[in-house]
């Protein structure tokens, strides 16, 4: 690993089987998925051939126990993939963190022992895509607005009602699905593909994740069999659960495409002569350099702490906002910077910076936008909510 | 079934930027990472390929010190049975030599059918051991190979010469030493990373080899470094300006009578 993409030595901060996580990811994305991204994300395509050979590498669900099918992995090889997996392209990481973080962790947290050994192993072998069914064309932010409605029947239950941004929602052979009960407490269903009554239609305008699927669920009068119903969830506070697992992945997962972002500006500069001599010679470009390393390794303490408290069992959900928060902005920031080093080179899809920087406006507005984490400090901070 | 022994070497990063260390004998290690050497990798692929065809073990074998247990999992993981680890301190700072005869030592009489290792290590890049290896097990041994069939007791080996290539058939036991192009080393799947923490690597000292302190590490070598230094920088290159043909003439006339290498 160079020393530019570890300028603090995070090496030394993992285990042996951490770092080779870490490596085979990077393998992995050199060899797959870099030489066909640019295209893919030009095309608006994700790249579906690569499903089969990301669950031969394990990296869905792969820190569920392997009774399960997982691996047992620890947050920080967790994380230090999904940082590989991000360097690659957001959407990918996305595509992973939705299996893996929200689908298949809803059913391992909130499923019982049937629903898991069910559902879970053919997702670690990635034969059930999954998707996770929260947000609503009028409930973002505020998900306690859903509309989507539950409601009791003599076999079980039946779903009415519009999901929107949901990440590989037509793709998926499951859907975690959140509706309110008669009562109005939240409940979580597993929906399938192909049910009467439920269809999806696909978001084609996104100049943002163009590697990956976004789509409605459209759920009307879905019936729902009782085996299918999640009987631990206790309320929106169960569906919230998941978003603090996929946050985690996403602190670390930015990482990964800033760090991608940095070595590129470095590269470019280094080679590009303007003025009769490299830009990187300029101070312009060394403050900008600077500023680009010192952001990443911001970003690389912040997660790798987050991973350490995650494994002692000591994460709080605020300490995951602040990452997510700051470490979507750091890498937003760099993407930028190396956007613009690359001048009109860096408007192209042959670069990666560009498609690094839309991407990751989506990733800063998704999984909690930076204002909702802003104010989930805030409300930790003084004790008073000012949502 | 094929019991097979593949040789291996922990070696500074490909993309680690290398210092020199104050004494001028060794590369300052402090600060960098450290992989398992890309030669041997292809060497660990081709033992896991042919293990697949037809059955049998993968044992790896090792000298290094204990950080190279690193590259002892990278090698389990891709799906090596179990491995040998020559970490003592006293296997240290030897040369090919030493090197050779430990793993000699460790290696002969257990029924191997094969011994593959890469054709060098990056870091000295001095490509004996292999061959000095299968001097001292009195074994054939085919070095450079981009191509290897097993079929019974016989090992028939590829290599690329210069303008061509040679194709050589060895009777087993035999060594061969990996080139590039061997094959493509696969990546570890995520769960055989966490299986390969519970293979066995069995840690051994000169005593378990029957050799003796002199025998081995710096000890027992005939040569030692006497000097490392990083290679001179380059100075920047010469523009030829003008017509296509002209600038040819002048770049062969430079080549002739400046640098005088054609």
């Amino acid at each position: 690993m160079s020393q530019l993409a570890d300028y603090y030595r995070i090496e030394d901060l993992l285990q042996p089987e951490e770092r080779a996580v870490r490596d085979t990811v990077r393998k992995f994305v050199d060899r797959e998925v870099k030489p066909i991204i640019g295209e893919a994300w030009l095309k608006g395509e994700f790249p579906r051939h690569l499903i089969p050979k990301i669950a031969e590498l394990g990296l869905f669900g792969p820190t569920l126990p392997e009774e399960y099918g997982g691996a047992g992995l620890s947050p920080l090889a967790y994380g230090m993939a999904m940082q590989e997996l991000e360097r690659g392209d957001s959407g990918l990481r996305s595509f992973a963190s939705v299996q893996s973080a929200l689908a298949m962790y809803a059913i391992y947290r909130w499923g019982n022992e049937d629903q898991r050994r069910h559902w879970l192993p053919r997702m670690c072998a990635g034969e059930v895509i999954g998707c996770f069914g929260l947000t609503e064309p009028d409930a973002g932010s505020d998900p306690d607005m859903m509309t989507t409605k539950a409601r009791r029947t003599g076999k079980g239950w039946v779903l009415s009602g519009v999901k929107r941004w949901i990440t590989n929602g037509s793709l998926a052979n499951v859907a975690v699905v959140w509706a309110k009960g008669e009562s109005g407490k939240v409940c979580g269903f597993l929906v399938e593909k192909g049910q009467p009554g439920f269809t999806t239609t696909d978001t084609h305008t996104k100049a943002s994740m163009r590697a990956s699927i976004t789509s409605d669920l459209i759920l009307d009068g879905v019936e729902v069999a009782e085996d299918h119903v999640l009987p631990g969830v206790k309320g929106l506070g169960s569906a919230l659960s998941c978003l603090t697992e996929a946050r985690f992945g996403i602190a670390f997962g930015v990482v990964g495409a800033a760090m991608d972002c940095l070595q590129e500006a470095l590269d470019y500069t280094s080679v590009r002569k303007v003025f009769g001599q490299p830009l990187a010679a300029k101070q312009l470009t060394q403050e900008r350099l600077a500023d680009m390393l010192a952001r990443v390794t911001s970003a690389q303490l912040l997660a790798v702490r987050l991973g350490q408290l995650k494994a002692a069992g000591q994460m709080t959900y605020p300490q995951v906002s602040l990452a997510k928060r700051e470490n979507v902005r750091h890498a937003l920031e760099v993407a930028r910077m190396s956007r613009e080093l690359l001048g009109a080179n860096g408007i192209t899809t042959e670069y990666a910076s560009i498609r690094h920087m839309c991407n990751l406006e989506t990733v800063d507005t998704y999984e909690g936008a930076y204002e909702v984490h802003t104010l989930i400090l805030g409300r930790d901070l003084t004790g008073i909510a000012a949502f | 079934m094929l019991n097979i022994a593949v040789c291996v070497k922990q070696v500074p990063d490909t993309e680690a930027r290398l210092s020199v260390a104050a004494d001028k004998t060794r590369i300052e290690e402090q600060g960098i990472s450290f992989i398992l050497n890309p030669y041997d990798e292809h060497a660990v692929e081709e033992a896991i390929r042919l293990k697949e065809k037809q059955g049998g073990t993968v044992t790896v074998f090792c000298l290094g010190p204990a950080r190279a247990e690193e590259a002892i999992r990278t090698a389990l993981a891709m799906g090596a049975d179990k491995a040998v680890h020559l970490a003592d301190a006293a296997f240290g700072g030897g040369d090919e030599g030493t090197a050779a005869a430990a793993l000699e030592k460790a290696i002969a009489g257990k029924s191997f059918d094969l011994v593959l290792a890469g054709r060098l290590a990056i870091d000295d890049a001095s490509g004996q051991v292999g061959a000095r290896l299968a001097e001292k097990l009195g074994w054939p041994h085919v070095t450079a190979v981009t191509r290897l069939a097993v079929e019974g007791r016989e090992a028939v080996a590829n290599r690329e010469i210069d303008g061509g290539s040679q194709v050589v058939a060895v009777t087993l036991p035999a060594v061969i030493t990996a080139q590039r192009g061997l094959n493509q080393p696969r990546y570890p799947k995520i769960p055989d990373i966490m299986k390969a923490r519970r293979k066995e690597v069995a840690k051994v000292t000169p005593a378990d080899l029957g050799l003796s302190g002199g025998e081995v590490g710096g000890a027992g070598a005939k040569g030692k470094v006497a000097g490392l230094a990083p290679a001179p920088g380059r100075s920047a290159g010469k523009v030829i300006a003008g017509e296509p043909a002209d600038a040819a003439r002048k770049v062969v006339g430079l080549l002739r009578d400046e640098a005088k290498v054609i």
